[in-house]
């Protein structure tokens, strides 16, 4: 049951958006989830929707796995829509007994779930298309320049990757404590949730004893390998700039230009106002 | 020369109180002299708690010693501008595969310790190829550690240690956690570097077997060298090693029982072909 989680999932196939530089797709990223924000009129959210898609359909990672990523947020998104339905002021558009609908309400909800599902989707999309290390990779060197605020950039990525590493390991470790439990009478499935948050101690005490002896291990293994922090370490494989990546730079310094004029431009924007204000007459 | 020289080394582990005054002292390594020469295959035998892993984690300057020293490759272990030499020059590989293996491939594992010592890129990779070849794991370099077998990890580990081209390579029991065919898979390997690489071999284990054809060997005990000379002098004395709850191999063991019932057979028998041998010789 425990081995069902996967953190970080990756969707091995061949594309271009897999063989991107992991730093162009954080970057990109950041800039997408900007740009959403920073959307003024519904030709924005469009543009956004239609940037997406065609990143979905290069990445060649089946619509279904990406959409699984939304079930998790399904909770939120409800909240989301039902605060801003019923709780946003304007022109009334339907109103019974004490719950009144707005016109600003439904517009305001509708754009908070696109945001939020372009929002998912689209980091969904980078670890479904990156691997865990190259990931950490790419954000070590991404944020190099920390270093020059005295930010260990090397030695929190070696961390993350480290981490990594170890959740099937440990994961591994938890199911065989749980089953060694159970052998012995341990009940984790009746009881009401008190009492089965209270059987999980057992399986927590020695699963951090295990792990803390698991990282004073690997801490001395790691220092008589020459392991002495990030400085002076050279790359088995280095991140290294490839056409493909230029193009992408390229494509989504295109994407935010247009984002800009398209989803901030004054003058698309009042004429999207103006069909707005026709509606509400 | 010596590549490795311990002298006169005496290590204590002291048990403080709150107040830090030293209740207990507790000596893992008393006096022992150990010298390994350039290219030997040196085995160190002993019981659980005689002191062979505390031995094995001064020469790569993980511990330091209370009294005496440790000389490697001419480097004095407690000099702290020389630490990441030493630990470069005498490469470790410890129980545990899991507890050891950094990299999520194997390929970029057995890459790690290069990386550390800050070697080029492209001579990483040559390195990575030729240690993964030497210990026969070349065709799983694209692997995910956690989907190899425990023998196979630790053959990995070793790999990872050779491609920081040490002088010599310390094998702290790596054979303890793995099943009979890991551990003679495991065996092989390393008795494939000291033959054909000619690497300096310190192995440090329980399983006697495994240093049947070691060098010379040193038994330990209680944090003491007790014994010490060729698997051949060592093995024909039976009952030193029993009173040690040390087990001789197989063979060994056989002739000794045969030679106490008046078959006149030699000391020291170390193989199942060597027994058959001087068996036949005796009808």
């Amino acid at each position: 049951m425990i081995r069902d989680i996967t953190i970080g999932q990756y969707y091995q196939t061949k594309s271009v958006i897999h063989r991107l530089d992991p730093r162009v797709k954080l970057l990109g990223t950041l800039l997408f989830i900007i740009a959403l924000f920073s959307y003024k009129n519904p030709l924005g959210y469009a543009l956004g929707i239609a940037f997406m898609c065609m990143v979905i359909k290069l990445s060649h990672v089946p619509v279904k796995f990406i959409t699984k990523g939304l079930k998790g947020i399904m909770m939120i998104m409800c909240i989301t829509v039902v605060i801003n339905l019923f709780l946003t002021a304007g022109t009334p558009l339907i109103s019974f007994w004490k719950i009144t609908i707005t016109y600003e309400g439904l517009a305001m909800a509708v754009t908070m779930i696109i945001r939020l599902i372009l929002l998912i989707m689209g980091s969904s999309i980078v670890t479904l298309t990156t691997t865990p290390n190259n990931l950490t990779d790419g954000l070590e060197k991404g944020l190099g320049f920390m270093k020059v605020f005295h930010v260990p950039v090397g030695d929190v990525a070696m961390m993350m990757s480290i981490a990594l590493r170890f959740i099937p390991i440990l994961l591994e470790e938890t199911d065989r404590i749980m089953k060694a439990q159970l052998a012995r009478g341990a009940d984790f499935e009746n009881g009401n949730l008190v009492k089965r948050a209270k059987a999980l101690v057992p399986v927590l005490v020695p699963l951090f004893v295990s792990a803390f002896r698991r990282a004073g291990d690997l801490a001395m293994a790691m220092e008589a390998r020459c392991y002495r922090g990030g400085d002076g370490r050279t790359k088995m494989k280095p991140l290294v700039y490839k056409k493909r990546d230029a193009v992408a730079y390229i494509i989504l310094f295109a994407f935010m230009v247009l984002s800009i004029f398209l989803g901030r431009w004054s003058v698309i924007t009042g004429f999207f106002n103006n069909i707005y204000l026709n509606i509400l007459k | 020369m010596d590549i490795v020289k311990a002298d006169n080394l005496v290590f204590e582990y002291i048990r403080r109180d709150d107040e830090g005054n030293p209740v207990d002292v507790t000596t893992a390594l008393d006096h022992v002299n150990i010298d390994v020469k350039q290219g030997e295959f040196v085995g160190i035998l002993g019981h659980n708690g005689s002191g062979k892993s505390t031995f094995a984690k001064h020469l790569n300057a993980i511990l330091y010693p209370t009294e005496g020293t440790v000389i490697v490759d001419g480097m004095n272990t407690t000099d702290e501008s020389r630490v990441w030499d030493v630990r470069s020059t005498a490469g470790m590989v410890f129980q545990n595969p899991d507890n050891q293996i950094i990299g999520q491939v194997v390929e970029e594992d057995v890459g790690f310790g290069p990386e550390n010592l800050g070697v080029p890129t492209a001579e990483i990779w040559s390195r990575v190829e030729e240690s993964l070849r030497a210990v026969g794991m070349l065709e799983f370099r694209y692997k995910s550690p956690g989907k190899l077998s425990g023998g196979q990890k630790q053959r990995v580990s070793i790999a990872g240690v050779l491609a920081m081209h040490p002088k010599c390579i310390i094998l702290d029991e790596p054979t303890a956690m793995l099943d009979p065919s890991g551990r003679k898979e495991v065996v092989r390997a390393i008795r494939g570097l000291n033959d054909v690489e000619k690497m300096t071999v310190i192995l440090i284990t329980h399983y006697m077997d495994e240093v049947v054809h070691a060098d010379r060997i040193f038994v330990m005990d209680k944090g003491r060298v007790v014994m010490h000379g060729t698997p051949r002098e060592i093995f024909s004395q039976v009952e030193q090693l029993e009173s040690l709850r040390l087990d001789v191999p197989g063979p060994t063991r056989i002739a000794w029982e045969l030679k106490k019932k008046g078959i006149p057979l030699p000391d020291g028998i170390l193989t199942c072909e060597e027994l058959v041998k001087e068996i036949q010789k005796c009808r």
